[in-house]
């Protein structure tokens, strides 16, 4: 396990609009590079989690953050941070596939034109480089220019990870990114990011216990808004301390 | 109760069932031994065979257990327990059928003492062998602990047996054959109890998830 | 007789009444626009559109102002109203939407849709011709192009709203801000629905007559001078089809030919666009 702290989360509570007590207390650290994988039955709160990581919850109005989360040290949650550059350098891939209404070039082209990078030979020589990491070179090398919606359901979203791994975020946020996919495709998914994770940092929300065992390093498990266990996922999934753990994990409820 | 919940109880019930039969098997075989019957030896011999199919049983579900409902945390510790328990269980098995074995060839010849120790030695393995299963079925690891405590007494009456037999053999030389017999039953009943160690160890590691097997202190 | 039967006759019966009616209805079209074309036709030579108007009974008049006023007009209205409807359906669809002012604002556009056109014609008489003391094509512009507004408003609206949230939230996530967002997203993904609804307002103005009799009423000479009154097809078609001219007649059936061809081709070119858009 590498040693570094990407981000710590330190006593975090989060209140939706009305006052609702989402996130209670939350406490827990993500390594530099690895994945690390957020499990609990719905509701729990693993995606709204997730999003305060990219500040998302900033786009609808009067939702609260208390707490801090230190992205390097820093804490985000303060009130001078720059969204904008923090949606750089922390990515988001979504449930369903989200491709632009453009072509695939332009497409993951899209985030590097957002940081001011004009130059043809660079933009390509980037959106190359990003679909390769993504796994998807072979299939639209000779189709950059078609429009995105032409791709299958499982090469969307790895354009659209493609998309977000153009910009060289630090961390990669991933909201259920397989559970639209049929079972090849979430096969390839994984497998990409099992890949990426030596050079980013990934968070994971899944609901499929099985694919977080299988991808992740570490494990939490939040349940009505509370973290009750956070560790190494072949503990968490062969001898959890916490009874509730014990009983999701074996499937015994949710 | 779920169908694996079900399935999990089954499992234990063999389990039980297989442990039942070494224990009559070690008992019967000392009996041949103490009463010179060959009969009930042969039959514990014959015997054998139903405690082999049981391990093949156990193994196998297990195997599909484990591919089909992919157990996590304490299920995944009970059925790979299950897994070893019944090995060490069917090699006990097979100790009691050597100590028949012996004890067949025994009874062709007079006896050469009054056998003492060697029952002795066969209650405590019998006796370990009884509650490691009873710690296997109630999650008591402090039972368990205190069984492996159980195996330096075993040890200890091994020794004492051998040099015992030692001196029987330097007095008179056409004791050996028989002396040495005997060194070979008391060596059957100290692995026998090797092995209900070994299964205490599993059930600490089932219980708590640690792996005390192999490690200095208990 | 069993219910099957029974059932039958009546969806045979069903499926004969509502073939009927929609013959009916498909005859008058037929009817109307072979009417249309039969006598258009006829009448459609090339010095309708080189030559201006000359005094009935004289020969080798045209319409060549008309045409060219109509087509001031028309794109004079669109440059108005295409911006102010696409922005405030943008308003409408991104800025605020749910609150409670976007339904106010949506059910008056839908009112307004709805308004006879004269009445906008008189409106924009009391307000913009009266103060200028003269007729002006810059009037009938600004009738024609409150008579888009809320047609492009509402269609860009929901257009906009059509487009998924997540895509939003996905171009959020890369760093975007909100105006880039709506602009290089938003508007690609609803750019067919909202040119669709351009094509069908201009369509729908393209056919006006009243607004554009109090507003730029008509001119006899070729003028491209927008600040007085200008000629325009449909103002002319009432003009000449309520005269007693042969000569006129005819003109006014070349004319209608020709603005129910340009609407038609404007309707299929949205119709085309939508197809082309979404195949597959």
């Amino acid at each position: 396990m590498k040693g570094e702290l990407e981000i710590e989360v330190k006593g975090l509570n989060f209140y939706y609009a009305g006052d609702v007590h989402a996130l209670k207390g939350i406490d827990l650290a993500v390594h530099k590079h690895g994945v690390t994988a957020l499990i609990g039955p719905s509701g729990c709160g693993k995606t709204t989690l997730l999003r305060c990581f990219n500040r998302m919850h900033d786009l609808y109005p009067r939702n609260r953050y208390e707490g801090e989360i230190l992205f390097q040290g820093e804490n985000i949650l303060s009130n001078g941070i720059d969204h904008i550059r923090l949606r750089s350098r922390i990515g988001m891939v979504f449930q369903k596939p989200t491709p632009f209404p453009m072509s695939i070039f332009d497409n993951i082209a899209y985030g590097l034109r957002l940081k001011g990078v004009r130059k043809r030979s660079e933009l390509s020589e980037k959106v190359e480089k990003a679909i390769m990491s993504a796994a998807l070179w072979d299939e639209v090398k000779d189709k950059l220019n078609f429009s995105a919606y032409e791709l299958s359901g499982g090469q969307q979203q790895r354009l659209v990870i493609a998309r977000a791994l153009a910009v060289e975020p630090e961390v990669l946020l991933f909201d259920e990114p397989t559970s639209a996919l049929d079972p090849i495709s979430t096969a390839k998914i994984e497998e990409l990011i099992i890949n990426l994770k030596n050079n980013v940092t990934i968070i994971v929300v899944t609901h499929n216990m099985q694919q977080a065992a299988r991808i992740s390093d570490r494990t939490g498990f939040l349940m009505l808004g509370e973290l009750i266990e956070f560790g190494r996922t072949d503990r968490i999934f062969t001898n959890p301390s916490e009874k509730l753990t014990e009983e999701y994990v074996t499937g015994r409820f949710g | 109760m779920s169908i694996f919940d079900e399935e999990l109880r089954n499992l234990k019930e063999r389990i039980l069932k297989m442990g039942l039969l070494v224990e009559a098997a070690i008992r019967d075989s000392i009996k041949s031994l103490v009463e010179r019957d060959v009969e009930l030896a042969r039959e514990v011999i014959r015997r054998d065979h139903q405690i082999n199919a049981l391990d093949v049983e156990i193994d196998e579900e297990s195997i599909r257990l484990i591919a089909l409902r992919q157990p996590k945390a304490g299920d995944l510790r009970f059925i790979t327990t299950a897994m070893k328990i019944t090995t060490d269980l069917e090699r006990m098995g097979d100790l009691a059928e050597d100590i028949c074995e012996r004890a067949v060839e025994l009874n062709e010849e007079p006896p050469l003492k009054p056998y003492i120790d060697i029952p002795r030695m066969a209650e405590i393995s019998q006796g370990m062998l009884i509650d490691v299963l009873d710690a296997f079925v109630r999650k008591d690891t402090s039972k368990a602990y205190e069984i492996i405590k159980r195996d330096d007494e075993v040890d200890n009456l091994t020794v004492q047996i051998f040099n015992e037999l030692v001196f029987f053999m330097i007095q008179d030389p056409r004791a050996v054959s028989r002396a040495v017999k005997i060194t070979y039953i008391a060596k059957y009943l100290e692995r026998i109890a090797d092995h209900a160690t070994n299964i205490a160890e599993m059930v600490v590691y089932m219980v708590e998830g640690r792996m005390i097997r192999h490690t200095e202190n208990q | 007789m069993n219910r099957e039967r029974i059932r039958k006759i009546e969806s045979l019966a069903a499926l004969s009444l509502s073939t009927l009616a929609a013959l009916s209805g498909l005859f008058w079209l037929v009817f109307i626009l072979g009417d249309v074309l039969v006598h258009g036709l006829k009448a459609l030579n090339p010095g309708l559109f080189i030559n201006d108007p000359v005094p009935p009974g004289a020969e080798g008049g045209g319409l060549r102002s008309a045409f060219v006023g109509q087509l001031l007009i028309t794109v004079s209205a669109t440059l108005i109203g295409v911006p102010v409807g696409v922005l405030g359906g943008t308003f409408l669809a991104e800025y605020a939407r749910g609150r409670g002012i976007s339904r106010v604002i949506s059910v008056l556009s839908d009112i307004m849709v709805s308004v006879p056109s004269i009445v906008i014609g008189t409106f924009v008489y009391a307000v913009v011709v009266k103060p200028a003391g003269h007729f002006t094509g810059w009037a009938g512009a600004v009738a024609l192009s409150i008579i888009m507004i809320p047609v492009v408003l509402r269609t860009t609206e929901d257009m906009l709203t059509l487009v998924p949230w997540t895509l939003r939230e996905a171009a959020f996530a890369l760093g975007a801000p909100y105006y880039k967002v709506i602009i290089q997203v938003v508007y690609r993904g609803a750019a067919t629905g909202i040119l669709t609804g351009i094509l069908l307002s201009m369509a729908r103005v393209a056919g006006e007559t009243a607004p554009l009799l109090f507003t730029s009423f008509n001119n006899s000479f070729f003028s491209v001078n927008m600040n007085g009154p200008m000629a325009s097809l449909t103002v002319t078609i009432f003009q000449y089809a309520m005269g007693p001219y042969e000569g006129w007649h005819t003109q006014a059936w070349a004319a209608a030919f020709v603005i129910t061809v340009f609407i038609l081709v404007l309707t299929l070119l949205g119709r085309f666009l939508i197809k082309w858009r979404y195949r597959g």
